[in-house]
């Protein structure tokens, strides 16, 4: 440190844009939206709205010859929660009601059921409304697995088997033993929550300050840029840790998540994925200078690939290849998964260690790229 | 006054630019030489200004000296150090306004003031005896839990000198502190700067567009396109006109404006313009008045030269012959003389609580230039607004060209023109798209619109650049590529809105002259400028400030209206401050 007349402290200098920044933050009612309201909102919306689970399936069945087998199929179906059966006299009828969004699947039982069934290889038809892809392949997984149990009852009962593929139940199942998406959903809105206030409102404030020519008035004070760069950090740091506060409890309270690992390395993990956001948030501002730019590219490089590649709503394993590749790019794939192991599983080391070494790398990596192209120069 | 060639590190000067070169090179784009080999310096306990032109490279040149911008060349030696090296040590020892005073706008006065007190690591000791003065000295007192953003420009411009001063620097740099401030605010700033330079033995640089202010100074640096056309003390530089400057009168039947255009474009005459219902005329060989045509000029006396006369010398010294300033309408507009062709009455505007415009009345005839005049948020740009229709009136009436803006606002557009304080035009288009366009836009098809476009161009000098970008023009043609797209349709009424900020004062005179020619052709113009001087230009005009009309008439009875006992003529400014500082005097005791 060079001296100068009055060079003044630099943690005083740092408070002082600290306190600065907090002030900023209170008084702009948009940040108080992404910090506080937003998480709570995603939380509902994503707990609430966006569900993946089958409920009251409408299905339509159609029995071509009744029998004590299809009688039993029949009911093992309209005993679960899953499915409401319409019962149904013909598969003309039932085609007309699956047109009509009447039912989304028509499970169909041939005349010979129940004499092929004594054979050992009865078929059954399913039919399902696939312009749904997603409720498609769960009503179809969920009508298989309704089958198979009432089958293995009915095995059990000294009955043979018919004819039915295996059913493979998807393997969340296993953690997930309620089989609510809530569960495996409201982990990922911390994801989105830091990705917003970490990447997004730091790359804003720091644009803001570009566009209305206060760096350029802060530049020429004995201010260094180490303490400019801490001093964005900080409250934003501290605000992305509210958002993680705020969403597990909000999943503890509203949805009953369960949090199988512990918190100090749910904290741990967490910071380290906000770091990483910081840091993009840092880089992409101190290159753009331009609110608009910074906003969109911070949108496109972080939110998006935080939605879709990060394995939150899409599984990363049954994404093609190649794209499998590119997800390992975002840091939002690793606290996906840290986040899913944290909450569903508990500390299994052997998952979340290397996640956690991936984040901080990326996380000093973009610390280093922000410190380096921050310089106390406008042009 | 050039410096020692080797400065030492306590060198006594605390300012040295040598040869100082800064080029700009935007991606896609050609090259700008922002500062070309500026060489200057200024002395211990002085105030120094940058002087000329938008464009002159004043900002950047402070820039580079804050370290703020890297220069390309040269070398800048600020207290000793070589600040593009190592900027740090010169941070701790400036104290540093941009032109965006640097403000917080969310932070209050008194957040901001803590704030740069903390950076420059003052502590509290000392601020409890340097806020009060501050306070005291700015005025701001009062408005210390006020938000920055809710002040007004003056006041906003004393927070951001009050933000530098927190700790007393060893150099103050100032970036067009005055620019877009008004009158009244100016002159406060400057007291309190010369005060500074006076009492503290401060050494102050700071840059201004306004010629007027370089007399405010110790020592001056001309600057035009990056190089300096001269350094001096403002007597220095104002005797470069010595024995040039003429004061000329016209007969009773020309207005001085015409007599301003018809001089100017004399050869031998280096500057015109008008001047309390004279015209001031600067001429190349001293001792010799203009030559002119009998007819107009009735007498012509020498008078004292000014700081803008020397500056004028240097500056047409420079830059060459005086662009072509005529224009030659193909179809004059028809209608009665005499008559109000804008009339505005009791006209209201109101944002939220806040009310913009106060019932302001006023009428135009037709060939007439009215000047709209006030400070930054007097209210003129929303009269403006509601006159070419972009927004509605809360009350009052409004007719343009006879039609009532209420119902007939497409009908009223079809007659006006209107140049936007921004330009407003396509950048990326160039400047034959622009005026086809806009030709487009106003109806015009097929022959008619070739033959106005054609006329555009000639009349504006806009041929040989036709190809070009606008968004790449030097800013004098942009300025008369707006003029033109906006009277591509013959309009009878032309609205101005700041058209000649940024303009360098060549350019102004050019634009000045096209209005006169229009106006004689019988154009309505209506104008509003912060250049005080510029009223000079108008028949009538309306001097505006916190969205009411404070006076308004002919120039020369506004100036009658603060002219004192001593026999001194007021200028346009001191006009405007008296009236400003009378209308706020009573609103005060009417409070009280």
């Amino acid at each position: 440190m060079s001296s100068g007349p009055t060079p003044g402290s630099s943690l005083r200098r740092l408070l002082a844009l600290t306190r600065k920044e907090t002030w900023q933050i209170l008084r702009d009612p948009s940040a108080i939206a992404i910090g506080v309201v937003l998480p709570l909102l995603m939380l509902i919306l994503f707990g609430y709205g966006l569900s993946f689970d089958i409920r009251n399936l409408p299905v339509a069945v159609v029995v071509e010859q009744a029998s004590d087998e299809t009688t039993s199929a029949e009911a093992a179906l309209r005993l679960s929660r899953y499915f409401v059966v319409h019962p149904t006299r013909t598969m003309a009828d039932a085609q007309r009601r699956l047109a009509a969004h009447e039912v989304n699947a028509i499970l169909r039982f041939p005349p010979d059921f129940a004499r092929d069934l004594a054979r050992g290889e009865a078929t059954l038809q399913l039919v399902v409304n696939a312009s749904e892809a997603n409720t498609a392949r769960m009503a179809a997984a969920y009508v298989r697995g309704a089958i198979s149990t009432w089958q293995a009852r009915d095995a059990h009962d000294g009955h043979p088997a018919p004819e039915i593929p295996n059913v493979t139940l998807e393997q969340r199942l296993w953690f997930n033993e309620a089989n609510r998406s809530q569960w495996f959903l409201v982990p990922g809105v911390i994801v989105l929550v830091m990705t917003l206030i970490g990447a997004l409102l730091t790359s804003l404030v720091i644009a803001r300050e570009w566009e209305r020519g206060t760096f350029e008035a802060l530049f020429a004070t004995p201010v260094r840029r180490g303490e400019i760069l801490l001093s964005k950090i900080i409250p934003y740091f501290a605000m992305g840790m509210l958002g993680l506060a705020l969403s597990v409890v909000g999943s503890q309270v509203l949805f009953g998540v369960p949090l199988r690992g512990s918190l100090w390395l749910l904290v741990l993990v967490s910071s380290l994925y906000l770091l990483v956001a910081l840091g993009i948030g840092l880089v992409i501002s101190t290159k753009t200078r331009s609110q608009f730019l910074a906003n969109q590219i911070t949108f496109l490089v972080t939110f998006l690939p935080a939605t879709m590649l990060s394995g939150f709503i899409f599984d990363i394993r049954s994404m093609p290849v190649a794209l499998q590749f590119i997800t390992q790019v975002f840091p939002a794939r690793y606290f996906v998964s840290s986040l899913q192991t944290l909450f569903l599983v508990g500390d299994v080391w052997a998952l979340v260690l290397p996640d956690a070494a991936v984040l901080a790398a990326m996380a000093a990596v973009l610390m280093g790229i922000a410190y380096r192209s921050t310089h106390k120069r406008i042009a | 006054m050039s410096p020692p060639a080797e400065a030492p590190p306590d060198a006594p000067r605390p300012v040295h630019v040598k040869a100082a070169r800064k080029v700009f090179r935007p991606a896609g784009r050609d090259p700008v030489v922002a500062v070309d080999g500026v060489s200057f310096s200024a002395p211990r306990s002085t105030l120094t200004a940058l002087v000329g032109p938008d464009g002159g490279g004043k900002t950047t040149l402070l820039r580079m000296m804050a370290g703020l911008v890297a220069p390309d060349g040269g070398s800048i030696r600020i207290l000793g150090f070589d600040v593009a090296a190592d900027p740090q040590p010169v941070h701790e020892r400036i104290g540093y306004m941009p032109q965006k005073f640097g403000l917080y706008e969310d932070l209050t006065v008194g957040q901001n003031m803590a704030l740069y007190a903390d950076l420059h690591g003052v502590d509290r000791d000392a601020r409890a005896t340097v806020f009060p003065r501050l306070l005291k000295m700015t005025d701001l007192g009062p408005f210390t839990g006020r938000l920055a953003g809710a002040l007004s420009g003056g006041m906003k411009q004393k927070l951001g000198l009050a933000c530098t001063l927190v700790r007393s620097p060893e150099l103050l740099l100032l970036d067009e502190p005055t620019v877009g401030v008004d009158p009244l605010s100016r002159r406060e700033l400057w007291a309190i700067v010369r005060q500074l330079v006076g009492e503290s033995g401060l050494t102050v640089v700071v840059s201004t567009s306004y010629l007027d202010e370089a007399a405010f100074c110790d020592h001056t640096v001309a600057l035009h396109q990056g190089r300096v056309l001269a350094e001096g003390t403002p007597a220095e530089i104002t005797a470069r006109a010595a024995g040039r400057v003429f004061v000329a009168t016209s007969g009773p039947a020309t207005p001085a404006r015409q007599l301003q255009a018809h001089l100017f474009q004399q050869p031998g005459v280096v500057d015109a313009v008008p001047e309390a219902g004279q015209v001031r005329v600067v001429v190349e060989q001293p001792g010799l008045p203009p030559r002119a045509d009998d007819a107009l000029v009735v007498a012509c006396t020498p008078t004292a030269p000014r700081y803008e006369d020397g500056f004028m010398v240097l500056f047409r010294a420079a830059v060459g012959d005086a662009p072509a300033a005529s224009i030659d309408l193909t179809r004059r507009p028809d209608g009665p003389a005499e008559l109000p062709v804008v009339e505005v009455s009791d006209l209201v505007r109101r944002f939220g609580d806040f009310v913009a415009v106060n019932h302001v009345s006023f009428a135009v005839r037709r060939g007439e230039i009215f000047g709209l005049l006030g400070p930054n948020g007097a209210g003129k740009s929303t009269t403006f607004r509601m006159l070419c229709g972009l927004i509605p009136a809360s009350g009052g009436t409004l007719r343009v060209a006879g039609a009532d803006l209420r119902n007939a606002r497409a009908e009223a557009r079809q007659r006006l023109g209107y140049v936007a304080q921004k330009f407003s035009l396509y950048g990326d288009l160039s400047v034959h798209e622009n005026l086809d366009f806009f030709a487009s836009a106003y109806g015009l098809r097929g022959k008619a619109k070739r033959a106005r476009i054609a006329w555009a161009k000639a009349q504006f000098e806009l041929e040989a650049v036709a190809r070009v970008p606008s968004g790449q023009l030097p800013g004098g043609y942009k300025q008369r590529l707006a003029m033109a797209a906006a009277l591509l349709h013959e309009p009878g009424i032309l609205f101005l809105d700041e058209a000649t900020s940024g303009a360098d004062p060549l350019a102004r005179r050019a634009f000045w002259g096209r209005i006169t020619h229009l106006a004689e052709q019988g154009v309505t113009v209506i104008v509003t400028t912060h250049f005080m001087e510029e009223a000079e230009y108008c028949d009538r005009i309306i001097i505006m400030d916190g969205g009411s009309a404070l006076a308004m008439g002919p120039p020369a009875e506004i100036r009658a209206q603060a002219r004192s006992g001593d026999g001194h003529e007021p200028t346009m400014e001191d006009a405007f401050i008296a009236i400003v500082e009378a209308a706020r005097q009573v609103a005060r005791e009417a409070a009280a």
